[in-house]
């Protein structure tokens, strides 16, 4: 039982464990302004390691998200810009990212294309169309006249709680729901664990992966939306090197690379792990070369802990 | 005749598992150029016998004599340099890499500059494969040669380790009558050079064909250890199932009704020009040698391959399947002859693989999968077809293959089939599950749904089919009554 229990609850103590040593080290860490902090800075890679958690447990890979954060970053400040209010520029910015993803679910899938290059098109795509959307300047949204209504997701509070960490409980509970829940949830892990298999029972398998692909792109549309809200801009090289992170944590959270197993909520223990490490760091005053080191050895030790244990 | 020497003997030997004691005191003993029978149903420790014997696992007690000194081997490797080789129902070879550097794998010749001697390990492999009969060069890459010989190669490379036991787990499952011949003179050959052989089968007239002894061991305990000469095969099943088998072939009168399928002049690369029809009722068994076109009729009907012409009436009704998924929707279900790779999602439970294609009818009202309704589907069908697993949420993986194969009909019979397409169903079942099998086969049939049967055992296809198809090279070489066929018909339909 106690092997068990260990490996069960394996993240969720290396969390905690983790989390009382800095409480220890740093008195600041446990204060709550500091844990909301973390929490709303940690939901960005939250909502974009959702969506990765989708593609992950089909056995393939969205290097992707962190350009599809940038174009549809930009497609909303632009037409917050222009004008238009904030829900059709919402609306654009999710759409756009879900089309992106669909479009890198249909090269795998209708192309034979393995995902990791696909997504690596995709993602070389558009970064570069972001570039000449934005002729490479951040876009302001300064007095945009629905920017202050914008501001709000990103930034306010609905009975307490920031906005953004709102955003994440609904996405989670939603993947949380569609994957233990629905038919398309079981028909993920079983694309995952057998694809061959899964054809032969009658599951429409190109369908299931255009699907993770397309969950992916929308939910990196949703973290662009909360990024363009918090700065108020739309960066072009915003989101560089966000799919590492994402993919990061859902590896920290215990979701097997090869697909079929793993769990939604694994990941948010994942995102909290890599967030309260960056967070500890700051408090420390550590340099943020130091930083990536240090972030390296602890996903090293975790994925070794995971292994070890299996 | 020569006195044979005792080359491994094992005394005693234990092992447990968390919650399983796999072996309890088990014994047996290798002889030098002799064959010896290993039976058991699944489960019974056949291969974890073979594992410690090989080095793949260490034993909680007991002792192993080789050559007359205890020996404990760390690893496989360790065993095999020692002269004892396991050649495993899966074979360990690298499709990518050719003959000769398979079978020099980790102990290439070496020049003195550390480069590999290409032309001496490919010519030592030629002198190795020539003298079994493998008539290829040792360049040739694994990948493109047949089972059977692929099996030679590994054969190959345990005589280059100069093996003196040789052990070979459920070697014949996969090859043809012809190339299991063949198997059979090299064992021969192998057991005239003084070799001791384990053979592991669960086809019982190889083991009258082959061995000179067996051992049976049934739930961890070793039954009886005694010369093949002195046994029949009931009474080995007897022995292996620890109980008096009745039939093992059960057989109903068909009560045939309408014709549910109807193929005519089926065309595309795989099968030419096949018609037949399947009645309601009936079970038709397809005959034929591995790459007769068999699997592949039965896939093409499935919607797996395309069709070039010719036509398929199910119900009266003609189809064209583009997808499994349309196949199914229609009622017609293909189970694979190929558990791990095409039937079953391993990773996944019990419940989960059995319902996988049948979801849409456990909604709930949310765009749910209804729990608790799956869950009394699930349980029914382990109850009716008496499915050994702990739970419903037990990984599939850790079942038996006869449990798991009937997971895998199960599944298939949630999509209330009209046509159910059975490929090898007792492929890797040992003899009491194959007993079962043949029972749930039987009910459908009584139900109604018309069932082909796929399969290599003659014996099986004899037992069970009210028809008979005989495929070859894609044709159908003509169907014989149950009354009339038997194994010297089935083979000289298939050649003439």
């Amino acid at each position: 039982m106690n092997k068990e229990f260990l490996r069960k609850y394996q993240s969720i103590l290396m969390l905690l464990i983790f989390s009382g040593i800095i409480a220890i080290m740093n008195d600041r860490f446990l204060t709550v302004s500091n844990l909301t902090n973390v929490f709303r800075q940690s939901s960005i890679n939250a909502v974009i390691a959702a969506g990765m958690t989708f593609v992950i447990l089909t056995g393939g890979i969205d290097l992707a998200v962190g350009s599809v954060l940038a174009i549809s970053s930009a497609i909303c400040a632009y037409m917050l810009i222009a004008g238009f209010g904030v829900v059709p520029s919402v609306l654009a910015a999710l759409v756009v990212g879900a089309i992106s993803g669909s479009i890198s679910g249909i090269i795998i899938t209708k192309g034979k294309v393995q995902p990791f290059i696909a997504t690596l098109v995709i993602m070389t795509f558009l970064r570069g169309a972001t570039m000449v959307f934005t002729n490479g300047t951040p876009l302001t949204l300064g007095s945009a006249k629905s920017a202050d209504a914008f501001y709000f997701l990103g930034n306010g509070n609905v009975l307490g709680l920031p906005v953004p960490i709102l955003i994440t409980i609904v996405v989670f509970g939603g993947a949380y729901y569609i994957l233990t829940q629905t038919k398309m949830g079981r028909y993920v892990y079983a694309v995952g664990g057998n694809e061959e298999a899964s054809r032969l029972s009658g599951l429409n398998t190109d369908r299931i992966k255009i699907f993770v692909y397309t969950i992916s792109g929308l939910l990196a549309a949703v973290a662009g939306i909360i990024v363009t809200s918090r700065l108020s801009s739309a960066q072009p090289t915003a989101g560089t090197g966000y799919e590492l992170d994402a993919i990061a944590a859902v590896v920290l959270g215990g979701t097997s690379l090869v697909g079929g197993k793993g769990k939604i909520m694994g990941t948010i223990i994942g995102v909290l792990i890599i967030g309260i490490l960056n967070n500890s760091l700051n408090l420390m005053n550590i340099s943020s070369y130091y930083q990536m080191i240090a972030k390296a050895a602890v996903i090293l030790l975790a994925v070794l802990l995971d292994r070890k244990s299996q | 005749m020569a006195m044979s020497k005792h080359i491994l003997s094992i005394q005693n030997i234990c092992k447990s598992f968390p919650g399983v004691k796999a072996l309890d005191g088990v014994s047996l003993d290798l002889q030098e150029g002799r064959v010896m029978a290993l039976l058991g149903e699944n489960g019974a420790g056949k291969s974890t016998l073979m594992k410690i014997i090989s080095g793949i696992y260490t034993s909680d007690s007991g002792e192993i004599l080789y050559e007359g000194k205890p020996v404990q081997f760390k690893n496989p490797r360790e065993a095999q340099l020692q002269g004892i080789t396991i050649i495993h129902q899966e074979l360990n070879l690298i499709k990518d890499l050719s003959i000769g550097e398979n079978i020099f794998l980790g102990r290439e010749p070496q020049k003195v500059l550390g480069n590999i001697d290409w032309k001496k390990l490919f010519s030592d492999s030629d002198q190795l494969i020539s003298k079994l009969g493998i008539k290829h060069s040792s360049e040739k890459l694994v990948g493109d040669l047949s089972m059977a010989e692929q099996q030679l190669v590994e054969i190959a490379k345990a005589v280059s380790f100069n093996a003196k036991v040789i052990i070979m787990d459920e070697p014949t499952d996969a090859l043809t009558e012809a190339e299991t011949k063949r198997l059979f003179t090299l064992i021969k050959e192998l057991r005239a050079d003084n070799k001791a052989i384990v053979f592991i089968s669960h086809r019982l007239e190889e083991i009258f064909e082959i061995c000179d002894d067996l051992t049976i061991l049934r739930d961890g305990k070793r039954i009886c250890e005694a010369k093949v000469a002195d046994f029949t095969q009931d009474m080995i099943i007897e022995n292996m199932v620890g109980r008096k088998l009745e039939e093992q072939y059960p057989y109903v009168a068909p009560k045939t009704g309408d014709v549910v399928l109807a193929v005519n002049k089926l065309e595309n690369e795989h099968v030419h020009q096949v018609s037949f029809e399947l009645k309601a009722g009936e079970v038709l068994g397809i005959s034929g040698l591995v790459g007769s076109g068999r699997t592949e009729l039965a896939k093409t009907l499935f919607g797996l391959y395309n069709t070039k012409s010719g036509d398929v009436m199910l119900n009266g009704e003609k189809v064209t399947f583009q997808s499994p998924a349309d196949a199914l929707a229609k009622g017609l279900v293909y189970i694979s002859e190929d558990r791990k790779s095409e039937g079953l999602i391993l990773g996944l439970s019990v419940a989960q693989n059995m319902t996988i294609s049948s979801l849409n009818q456990l909604m709930g009202a949310f765009g749910n999968v209804d729990r608790k309704k799956e869950k009394a589907v699930v349980a029914e069908y382990i109850q009716k077809m008496s499915i050994k697993t702990p739970s419903q949420n037990q990984i599939i993986k850790l079942l038996s293959g006869g449990n798991q194969q009937k997971v895998a009909i199960a599944k298939g019979i949630l999509n209330q089939p009209k046509v159910l397409i059975l490929d090898e169903p007792t492929r890797g079942v040992d003899v009491g599950a194959k007993k079962e099998i043949y029972d749930i086969i039987n009910t459908l049939k009584e139900s109604g749904v018309g069932i082909i049967v796929i399969s290599s055992e003659m014996p099986e296809l004899l037992g069970i089919s009210d028809r008979i198809m005989v495929l070859h090279e894609g044709k159908n070489k003509g169907i014989l009554g149950r009354s009339e066929a038997s194994q010297e018909k089935l083979m000289s339909c298939a050649l003439q």
